[in-house]
């Protein structure tokens, strides 16, 4: 492990090599360098537990059973493949929607909470605890609880608290007990600082059900399996509609949950451009944007060693984005390892650009996307200029209806 | 003797008594930066080993009180190269030096570095609150070729195989954390806490100290015969935060 590690083009392949051939995370909860478990040793039992009782019942046929059923009868899945033809037709590449915004709770990350549920419920959790940033995250594991009839504390920040304030309401409706997080950052990180201190409190009987690709093993591994689903029927349905694969394919990263879903399924395709879209923020300056694979360095954070934004002395810099869940200075390990071996391309999109793009896709498409989605809307926008008349498919990872308060104050209230 | 010989040595020593040795606790810089060299001394004056917290952003394994002075300290610009450099430039206590680090600032100060910068500094140990064990074998590399020590963790959940593992891999002390956990808690010290504390006893051959949530001279009596040492941390920070006299403090502690 180097705080300024250097790579070969041989080393790249391998690395490149290894994740295409399934073998990340190694047995110690790496991909290639990025990874690994740096956490509290009391810590340590629980994520020896979680991760024994993920090897026992993650891939079992009556888990998966059970899980599907969940995903069809509850979730609503699969989710719709759209073509947007008049976003199409104005960016002169063809764009195509997956339609996580259309999953249950709006967003993509409840395939990741039903199934951290479902197997809190297989290991014998009493309480569940929770992070949050946009309060999808909180919202989907409230849900996913209640169904369950599992206990739910959900950590938020105070910042998010109040430019998310329609979430945070609808987790008290449905059971979840949601508490400020007044220290830090005020934000996603500290909430995740925060969900942390409180399962190091009580190891044995509380799940902690983090929403991201991010964190200490195996959590990277178990959100990325618990999101495949979104690139897997993604890479179906396009087959089936269109004949052949995408040339490129986009989602949004913050932490990277809804773009390692999508990404996954599609990375043994080398002819398919992958191009992931973190919030530039104001600017490329430290403290001005979120994006922490355009701008960060290795180090660890948060119980894994990834790419971060900091400062010199290691201490881990305050962040900015008009999303609250792209807003972490953080990234998850395999994203710094598709950085890393080059097989994705990560790009940014500035607040200014993700909410004009959320503009011209609510008026030419009906579809109010969250302001997560909309920096990978940016993404697409972009290359659509160079790649006319091809292929483009993006992760509506989550509707826009929970920013309502961020776009009032922004395109509402200038006017548009 | 190397550092980490003094470090155990210490604790030993002090241990003797009858009384636990005392390992106290302060993030450096606070409260106040220009007064670090003078707290440190009067903390030395009344201890036996002297933790030194190196202020990090996001420190979770800490509760309120030391979330608080670590944002205090980085606000008045303290870092792991500043400390150095005042370690470096005081005269510096006999009372052994630990230093108490997140992963990250050492990371990105570089282990080798560090090694080298830490021993010109007189740091006899590192305790890096989110290493485990099996994460630890790079910088303990690094320190031992200085001969500092890296003070490993264990807790009421660790498991018997890995408490044999770790204990016997501690140098300097084996830090027996009392409860699962945060920092700063006032707890009770209950039966099954000190049967946990003679099983760390009996897997290690560094001493062990006991830490977390140890504020009153009431549970460092009810620790006496089963640690060798103990460590207090955010009640220690609090009485310098209050501005109280930390020699009196101390010594109260300590019954004396």
């Amino acid at each position: 492990m180097n705080a300024q590690p250097k790579f070969s083009d041989g080393e790249r392949k391998q690395l490149l090599d290894a994740e295409t051939d399934g073998r990340f995370p190694d047995p110690r909860g790496r991909f290639g360098p990025y990874g690994g478990r740096y956490v509290p040793e009391t810590l340590i039992p629980a994520l020896d537990r979680l991760e024994a009782g993920m090897r026992e019942h993650l891939h079992r046929d009556d888990f998966q059973a059970e899980l599907a059923d969940q995903l069809t009868n509850w979730v609503g899945r699969p989710t719709a493949l759209s073509y947007a033809p008049r976003l199409s037709a104005a960016w002169g590449a063809h764009i195509w929607f997956k339609r996580e915004d259309l999953a249950h709770t709006g967003a993509h990350k409840i395939n990741n909470a039903l199934g951290q549920a479902l197997l809190a419920q297989r290991l014998g959790a009493r309480r569940i605890v929770a992070e949050t940033g946009a309060g999808q995250h909180g919202v989907a594991s409230a849900a996913a609880c209640a169904r369950l009839g599992l206990p739910c504390i959900v950590y938020m920040g105070a910042i998010d608290m109040e430019r998310q304030a329609p979430n945070v309401g609808r987790m008290r409706l449905m059971g979840a007990e949601v508490v400020p997080v007044t220290g830090g950052d005020q934000t996603l990180r500290a909430a995740i600082d925060e969900a942390l201190r409180d399962w190091v409190s009580d190891p044995m009987e509380t799940f902690y059900l983090l929403g991201s690709a991010v964190g200490p093993h195996p959590y990277p591994y178990l959100v990325r399996e618990l999101q495949a689903v979104i690139g897997r029927e993604a890479r179906a349905q396009f087959l089936q509609r269109h004949g052949s694969l995408p040339d490129a394919v986009f989602a949004c990263v913050g932490g990277g949950s809804n773009s390692i879903g999508m990404f996954h399924a599609f990375i043994p395709d080398r002819n398919v451009a992958i191009i992931g879209i973190e919030a530039g923020g104001r600017g490329p300056g430290l403290g001005e944007n979120a994006a922490s694979l355009s701008y960060g360095r290795p180090g660890v954070l948060q119980g894994c060693y990834s790419l971060l934004l900091q400062d010199d002395d290691g201490q881990i810099h305050e962040t900015d984005s008009i999303s609250a869940g792209l807003d972490y200075p953080g990234v998850g390990p395999e994203h710094a390892l598709l950085h890393t071996a080059g097989r994705v391309r990560y790009e940014s999109a500035t607040d200014a650009e993700a909410l004009a793009a959320l503009q011209e896709c609510s008026r030419l498409e009906g579809i109010l996307p969250a302001l997560e989605t909309a920096h990978a809307l940016h993404g697409a926008k972009r290359w659509a200029k160079d790649h006319p008349g091809k292929h483009a498919l993006l992760c509506m990872s989550g509707r826009g209806d929970k920013d309502m308060p961020t776009l009032q104050r922004t395109l509402l209230g200038s006017g548009a | 003797m190397k550092p980490r010989e003094r470090l155990a040595d210490a604790v030993r020593v002090a241990a003797k008594s009858g009384e636990p040795a005392l390992v106290a606790f302060l993030t450096a810089g606070y409260p106040s930066a220009a007064r670090f060299r003078e707290h440190l001394l009067a903390v030395a004056a009344g201890s036996d080993v002297i933790e030194i917290g190196v202020p990090f952003t996001d420190p979770m394994a800490d509760g309120v009180t030391i979330q608080r002075s670590s944002q205090a300290a980085l606000k008045q610009g303290v870092s792991l190269k500043w400390i150095l450099g005042e370690l470096r430039a005081m005269q510096r206590p006999s009372t052994p030096l630990v230093l108490m680090s997140y992963l990250n600032p050492l990371l990105q100060y570089g282990y080798d570095r560090l090694a080298v910068d830490a021993a010109a500094a007189g740091v006899c140990g590192f305790i890096v609150p989110d290493l485990p064990f099996d994460e630890g074998a790079e910088l303990r590399t690094a320190l031992n070729a200085e001969g500092i020590a890296l003070v490993q963790m264990v807790t009421p959940v660790t498991t018997a195989a890995r408490l044999t593992e770790v204990c016997a891999a501690s140098e300097g002390f084996v830090y027996a954390v009392t409860m699962t956990g945060i920092t700063g808690r006032n707890v009770a010290v209950p039966e099954e806490v000190l049967a946990y504390l003679a099983r760390v006893k009996a897997a290690s051959t560094a001493p062990v100290c006991a830490g977390f949530g140890i504020r009153s001279r009431e549970q460092v009596e009810r620790f006496r015969g089963h640690v060798d040492g103990v460590i207090v941390g955010s009640a220690l920070v609090e009485v310098l935060e209050r501005g109280e006299d930390v020699t009196v403090w101390l010594r109260a502690l300590r019954g004396r």
